[in-house]
């Protein structure tokens, strides 16, 4: 019996190990050396300054919170994310309003059509993410046909043109696209779940379309909808590619600022402490969504 | 029911507009004789035979297949491994190392990654960008291998062991046949992530290691040309093959992501 327990302590380690010693070097320590660098100071030619005195050669590791009092004492960065956080809550807004009737739809079809209309709203997002946010840039540019056609619209009312690529308008449409099927799926699998039954009883009991709709179906929703504004909110809180390409200067975003403490200003202790908010916010959002997932499902 | 479905269609099939019109505007501006994404002026190939002989382009290319080809073969080792482990065994820190790189947003990933390498004395080029592809793909190969697993008949590995079966003829002969539809669909998983993702490729590359994504996103930053436009309906076509290619080894597992 012992030489089985032992034996299969061996298996669990022969074959669990592997992974496991691949993700904490190439995912916790570097996780652990960035929480290590919010606290350190940035080197005398960007980056990290050194761990070894130069001149003395000794060790030396000082810490300190310097980054982190920057980052709460400059209004300038708190701002950003707030603007991020707003950016994120309206697309996921978005999303919502745009994927409910497409998930209703989808959810009430007769079963051999849900397979194929829910692999339509995913074949898109197989594309790639660079290919689906350029397409905007298409479509958003001033010479393009449908500005110009908008425009044509806008000035019958004597207004001035509208522009729409590299502003926060056209951010939004790129984050609302590129996350519309995190939002249809969890959805889409909720309502799939209902009981067409309830809405009988409630057709039965004299409840118009617009009440049964408020009084039945989205109540039951709660919890698709809970899932899918996690999954679009947390992520399209961190983006930076689709402000940068579509955003210009006006529609940065927090993922742009690290980008550029990394790469442009190479002060990696700043850059460390923005990448550490807005993951402990990721985090904590993540958590609050499932929580309030499992009060709602009790 | 039905009459209560009529109306839905309008909203839905505008958001299917919404999800495809861009896609077809890139495919069809591929092929205008313009270089401005404007007006449709004629048909024309020469954004693809510009494509091919654009040679940045070509060792783009070439570095995503590698990259693509290394990091899922060795992700989906290693993913098969953990999602196995994490079935059989109690494991308490593996479950959380495969599901955190999927959580926490790209961007950490890619920045802690960058100073691990900095720090480390490795310099960033294609090596940097395999270490790290394989790191967040092991995850989502796991969980396809783990579910796949979960839905397996226990009682197979079981009686292959009461036969005398050692345990890795077991799992050789038994278990691994009956989930190798998932780990075909966690593989093609990994072989799409690493080619499509950009964040973590953008941190952790150096020169000339440039990427398919990095090299449109720099076409994209400096000057929009057609060229942009045919690759990228060229890789829609690659992508939509594989998918084809994923449903016919795995069906179901399509319906699984």
């Amino acid at each position: 019996m012992s030489s089985g327990v032992k034996q299969n302590r061996l298996h669990k380690w022969l074959i669990g190990g592997p992974p496991l010693a691949y993700l904490v070097v190439f995912f916790a320590i570097p996780v652990m050396i960035m929480v290590l660098a919010s606290f350190r100071s940035p080197g005398e030619f960007g980056g990290l300054a050194p761990l070894i005195n130069e001149e003395s050669g000794h060790r030396q590791l000082d810490l300190t919170g310097e980054s982190y009092g920057r980052f709460f004492s400059d209004f300038l960065y708190t701002e950003l994310f707030f603007k991020s956080f707003a950016y994120a809550a309206v697309t996921t807004v978005a999303c919502l309003v745009i994927a409910y009737p497409l998930s209703m739809l989808i959810a009430r079809s007769p079963k051999k059509h849900r397979d194929l209309l829910v692999l339509l709203v995913i074949l898109p997002f197989w594309s790639n993410f660079l290919i689906r946010v350029y397409a905007w840039m298409i479509i958003l540019s001033p010479q393009s046909v449908f500005v110009t056609a908008l425009n044509q619209v806008v000035g019958w009312f004597g207004m001035e043109p509208l522009t729409l690529l590299y502003t926060p308008f056209a951010v939004i449409v790129g984050l609302v696209y590129v996350h519309l099927p995190f939002m249809v799926l969890p959805l889409y699998a909720n309502l799939e779940k209902h009981d067409p039954a309830l809405l009988d009883a409630a057709q039965d009991l004299g409840a118009n379309a617009w009440r049964r709709f408020w009084r039945v179906t989205f109540p039951l929703s709660l919890p698709g909808i809970y899932a899918g504004a996690a999954l679009v909110f947390i992520p399209a809180l961190g983006i930076f590619a689709i402000p940068d390409i579509l955003g210009g200067t006006e529609g940065i975003m927090i993922g742009n600022v690290i980008k550029q403490q990394f790469l442009d200003t190479r002060d990696w202790p700043f850059g460390s402490v923005l990448s550490m908010v807005l993951t402990v916010m990721a985090v904590l959002l993540a958590g609050l969504a499932a929580w309030v997932a499992r009060r709602s499902r009790e | 029911m039905n009459r209560r479905l009529r109306w839905l269609w309008i909203p839905a099939i505008l958001a299917y507009a919404f999800l495809y019109a861009p896609l077809v505007i890139v495919v069809v501006y591929s092929f205008n004789d313009s270089r401005l994404n404007a007006q449709w002026v004629g048909f024309t190939f020469s954004w693809y035979q510009k494509l091919f002989h654009n040679d940045k382009m070509l060792q783009a290319a070439w570095n995503s297949l590698l990259i693509g080809i290394t990091a899922s073969a060795v992700s989906t080792v290693l993913g098969t491994m953990a999602g196995y482990a994490m079935y059989r065994f109690r494991m308490r820190l593996l479950p959380l190392l495969v599901l955190a790189p999927i959580a926490v947003p790209e961007i950490l990933m890619g920045v802690s990654l960058l100073i691990f390498f900095v720090l480390l004395n490795i310099s960033l080029g294609m090596i940097s960008i395999i270490l790290a592809h394989i790191a967040f793909c092991i995850g989502f190969v796991a969980i396809v291998v783990r579910s796949r697993l979960a839905g397996m008949d226990e009682s197979l590995t079981e009686a292959a062991r009461d036969l005398g079966a050692t345990p890795w003829k077991a799992f050789r002969l038994v278990t691994l046949p009956l989930i190798m539809p998932g780990v075909v669909a966690g593989a093609l998983m990994a072989f799409t992530l690493s080619i499509d993702d950009f964040v973590i490729t953008f941190f952790t590359a150096g020169v000339g290691s440039t990427t398919l994504p990095l090299q449109i996103y720099t076409m994209v930053k400096i000057a929009v040309t057609p060229e942009v436009n045919a690759i990228s309906t060229l890789l829609m076509m690659l992508t939509l093959a594989l998918i084809m290619v994923a449903s016919r080894l795995a069906p179901g597992s399509l319906r699984a992501q």
